[in-house]
């Protein structure tokens, strides 16, 4: 028997080879036209685009990704509490009171702060 | 019927062994087996799923839907396949190449893998992983990075707006789906996919915890991008979000892999909630078939009948609603829980 991570690397190393074999099919089959300067500009609704992409983004969105960060976490802690909750028995159980209540108070601070707001 | 597939499987392993194969050897050759068949269907299944999605949006807006090629237009797809592979590859010259090429590729693979933890059947799987759900979360959450990846790299206004609405609004989503699931894994008592489908046996999770079945659909849609939350991809403002710089077999892999993962969310839906492959009469495996494909019914009824939702709407309605009633369905299923172990069950 393979062990079970090594089964999932070696199906892992197979699938890389599922959308390299579709683009190379793609490859073989499709039309190769010289390049077009034109074609080859960004699709901007047919005009011309104006000033550049990569530009510094709303702030908003960090935010997010930090109140989602603390929740992701919380997240992780939550899971082997979860599994082995029937085991642990009340004292687990009013553990993790406390820890939902500590991140529920994050929470409300973040929604007070207007973290949670899309302007 | 019940042990058709198991039997293939077991006989193919005796045959091998049989050619002088060591045991490692064998499995490999299985693997390499079972590989393909889950590549076959997955591109075949998608075919049908793309099919059946417009018979369906076209059965709820009272019109035909494809009905040209082949019986019931069944043949469409396959029209549509030819069509994108036989397509110019056109990579925008302001373009960076390579995350740009590479982001279509990291994300079917991202969701093929989705398949190696899921019980296709009594004994069907291919790992049965000791942290399969959490296995399924954690590398479902990954294509948030090929989406950015896929909107970055195109240096397009439009695909940059779409994926950046897309990342907030899967980073957003994913803890309700993670925490809705917490409150089944409290009852089943493992993480592993088969231990649940066996706690199963006697009542269907869906009866014990109908909030977190809710929560899990509504978060799972927004994962997928899917409509009434399809903001990321929005076709009448942002043209096709993070897509729309990407033609022929690249964006054609992007749909693939947007497909494969609504199987492979349904499929994970019917396994923690709906029994998995538990059912009368049918073999296992069609139990799980038909569980599944009910839930990607729902899935486009949804999609068909619901309008778009506001993009500020969408991310309030994950933290301020979503996040409190399922961390409340994980207070009361373990509350519930202590009460019974109380009482002497």
């Amino acid at each position: 028997m393979l062990g079970d991570y090594a089964t999932i690397g070696i199906f892992l190393l197979l699938t890389i080879l599922f959308p390299l074999a579709a683009l190379g099919l793609a490859w073989v089959v499709r039309p190769k036209p010289l390049p077009d300067e034109e074609k080859l500009t960004t699709y901007e609704c047919g005009v011309d685009t104006q000033g550049r992409t990569w530009v510094r983004f709303r702030v908003n969105y960090f935010l997010y990704a930090l109140v989602f960060l603390a929740f992701d976490i919380e997240t992780i802690f939550l899971f082997p509490w979860a599994v082995r909750f029937k085991a642990l028995g009340l004292f687990a159980f009013v553990e993790m009171l406390v820890f939902i209540a500590i991140l529920l108070t994050g929470l409300w601070y973040a929604w007070k702060e207007g973290a949670l707001e899309w302007y | 019927m019940e042990h058709f597939f198991l039997n293939i499987a077991h006989s193919l392993i005796v045959w091998l062994m049989g050619l002088g194969l060591s045991s490692k050897g064998a499995d490999l050759v299985l693997l390499i087996v079972q590989w393909i068949c889950i590549v076959a269907i997955v591109t075949i299944n998608v075919i049908v799923l793309i099919w059946l999605e417009r018979k369906v949006a076209g059965f709820m807006q009272q019109r035909l839907g494809p009905n040209r090629l082949g019986p019931a237009g069944m043949f469409q797809t396959i029209a549509d396949a030819i069509k994108l592979l036989t397509k110019e590859d056109i990579i925008p010259s302001a373009a960076d190449r390579i995350i740009f090429r590479t982001a279509p590729i990291f994300f079917i693979i991202i969701a093929v893998m989705l398949y190696v933890v899921l019980p296709m059947g009594d004994g069907m799987q291919i790992v049965d992983l000791n942290v399969g759900v959490f296995y399924f979360i954690s590398v479902a959450s990954l294509s948030t990075i090929c989406l950015l990846m896929a909107g970055w790299g195109s240096n397009n206004k439009w695909s940059l707006l779409g994926a950046m609405r897309s990342v907030a609004q899967m980073i957003s989503y994913e803890i309700p789906l993670a925490f809705s699931l917490l409150g089944v894994i409290m009852i089943a008592g493992s993480l592993s996919l088969s231990d649940i489908v066996a706690a199963q046996n006697n009542i269907w999770f869906i009866i014990l915890q109908p909030v977190a079945f809710i929560t899990f659909f509504i978060a799972a849609t927004a994962e997928l991008n899917r409509g009434p939350f399809d903001m990321p991809e929005a076709e009448q403002e942002l043209t096709a979000g993070a897509y729309t710089e990407y033609t022929g077999m690249r964006w054609a892999l992007f749909f693939l892999a947007e497909y494969t993962n609504l199987v492979a969310v349904s499929a994970l839906a019917s396994t923690m909630f709906l029994g998995g492959w538990h059912g009368p009469w049918l073999p296992s495996w069609i139990w799980i078939i038909i569980k599944t494909y009910l839930v990607m019914l729902i899935f486009m009824w949804m999609k068909w009948t619901f309008p778009r939702i506001r993009m500020d709407h969408l991310m309030s309605f994950s933290w301020k609603v979503l996040i409190p009633v399922t961390l409340a369905n994980i207070l009361v299923t373990g509350a519930g829980i202590q009460f019974l172990a109380g009482m002497g069950w």
